[in-house]
Order: C-alpha cells, then structure tokens, then sequence
C-alpha cells in the first residue's frame, strides 16, 4: 500500500520537476467570451503541434509552452487576427512542422495524392474480384 | 505471373515492417530549429526580470555590435549546468543578454546569486511570447544576433564545453 502511494506520488510529482512556479497564462484556459471567437481559436489550437511534446496538438496538451500558445492564439483572435495569420505566424517561425494541415505543394504531393491513388488500387482489385466471382 | 503476384502484399509488409522497424531503430531529429535565422529579430520590449538590472528590449538588440541573447529559467536544471560555460563566454568577449521565461524576479535573483550572472540585461517573459517569437522551443537556448538586429545563430539545449569553440565563432562571424 505504502510503495502504491510512494509510486502514484512520483508519478503525480515527476511534471512538476520541468515546471515553472507561474500559474497558467489567462487565456491559456480561459474561453473567449466570443463564441464565434472561442471556435475559431479551437478549431485552430487543435491543428497546431505542441512544441515539447510532440505528436500533441497544443488543445489536448498540459505542457507549459502549449498554455502560452493557447493563450497566444486566442489573445490574437480577440485582436482580430484570422486564424489563418495565426498559422502562418507561427510557421515563420517554427516551419510546417507546427502545422497539423500540410499546405498543398510539391513536396507534399504523395501525402495528399496517396489516399487517391489506394482507394482507385482497392477499386481496381475489387473489380477483379467481382468480375471474376460473376463468371 | 500470377503466381509471383500473389507474394506482393507480402512484400509490401515485409518493406513496410522493415521501415518501421529502421525508424523506430533510429528516431528522427527530434529539435525543432528556428526558422528565424538571417531573419531580423522581432519587435519586443520586456520589463526587467530582476530589480537593479535592466530588461531587454529588441531595439538594444540593433546597436552595431552582436549580442547573444540566452533563453533560459530559474526552473530549467540544464540551465545550471550551461551557467558556468556563460559566465566563460563572457569572459571571451561574448555580451550576453537573456530572456527569463516564466519566472519570478526573487527565483531569477537566486538563480543568479547561486550561478553566477553573465547578462548584462534580463526581460521577464512570463508569457513565453519573446520565445514564441524568437522561434524557440525550450529552454535553455541560445541565439547570436549580429550588429543589424539579425538572427544568426541558434544554440539548442545547454552549452556544453565542445560547444564553446563553435559559438564563438559564429560570434565573431556575426561581427
């Protein structure tokens, strides 16, 4: 009971230790009072990668940096900013890597022309199966 | 033909096994450089993280000479360990400002007091805003603005001793 207690305190301890003793930025989990705003800025927090824990996007994280990003995002919308503007801010600075939404262009072309090409490859297989169990 | 057409999907596991297999053997570069180098460091004033220092503003950052600006926190253990090469850097000839990110000025004062204080000026980004700004994704960091307020130079993670000879001469580079 005793090492269950000891082990649920470390594990509950171990994300402070890489912690400021700051609370969180206001609006890093505060909604905007405008909800045509607060969806806006949802919609895009949940398309922008968390910088130290990545493979989150910085709406579902609890990492410091991803509450500023948050508050970030939604103080620039309240200013009037586009979410868009948003985006591209922050791949200025961090590249597309930030981004969850590849942009179209050369280099990601196989990303986007995959999906096209799998479904008419299982069309073609499926034609052949269907065609031959008619026989 | 059709025989040899049947082992295909085979294959395709096979290689797709295999891929993930090497990637999994050998992870991808995990730090997210800054897209800000050649770029002129952005707009920002910040109020000093310490009383009796100054705070940092990007306007001092413009001035002719190169500065370093040093990404860090009272709360970051890796910043501990790079301290000493900091305070050797200025020894150098390096002039080191710094960006205390998510801190409070009596943490920042300890820190300094316990580590030594290389900065000339201190900003208090309580936000991470400098940071988000500047590119950066952790702390410590390091960065090597040139005499025209342009970014040169990013050092990710704590300065370790073979890092010395590489920084410095990105400085003087930046002269």
């Amino acid at each position: 009971m005793k090492r269950m207690a000891l082990a649920f305190a470390l594990m509950v301890a171990a994300p402070v230790l890489a912690d400021s003793d700051l609370p969180a930025a206001r609006w890093a989990n505060e909604q905007l009072p405008d909800p045509r705003q607060e969806a806006q800025a949802k919609a895009l927090m949940e398309e922008l990668r968390c910088l130290v824990c990545q493979g989150q996007s910085i709406a579902d994280s609890d990492a410091e940096l991803a509450g500023d990003m948050r508050a970030m995002v939604r103080q620039r919308i309240a200013a009037g900013e586009r979410p868009e503007q948003v985006r591209s801010w922050l791949i200025e600075r961090y590249g597309n890597w930030v981004s969850y939404r590849p942009p179209v262009e050369p280099v990601t072309w196989p990303l986007w022309g995959a999906p096209i090409l799998l479904l008419m490859a299982g069309a073609w297989l499926l034609r052949k199966r269907l065609v031959r169990r008619r026989r | 033909m059709n025989r040899w057409l049947r082992f295909l999907p085979l294959l395709i596991l096979v290689a797709f096994v295999g891929a993930v297999a090497w990637r999994l053997g050998k992870p991808a570069e995990q730090e997210i450089r800054s897209q800000m180098i050649g770029q002129p460091v952005p707009a920002f004033a910040l109020a000093p993280a310490v009383s009796g220092k100054a705070g940092l503003s990007s306007t001092e950052l413009a001035k002719g000479q190169p500065r370093m600006i040093n990404v860090f926190a009272s709360w970051c253990v890796p910043c501990i360990a790079e301290a000493p090469l900091l305070s050797e850097l200025k020894r150098k000839g390096v002039a080191i400002d710094a960006v205390a990110v998510r801190d409070k000025p009596e943490d920042v004062s300890a820190f300094l007091a316990r580590n030594g204080d290389p900065f000339e000026r201190i900003g208090a980004d309580p936000e991470s805003k400098v940071q988000l700004a500047l590119g950066s994704s952790g702390v410590p960091e390091s960065f090597i603005v040139d005499g025209r307020g342009v970014i040169r130079y990013q050092h990710m993670g704590p300065i370790e001793p073979e890092d010395v000879p590489t920084i410095l001469q990105e400085w003087e580079a930046a002269k």
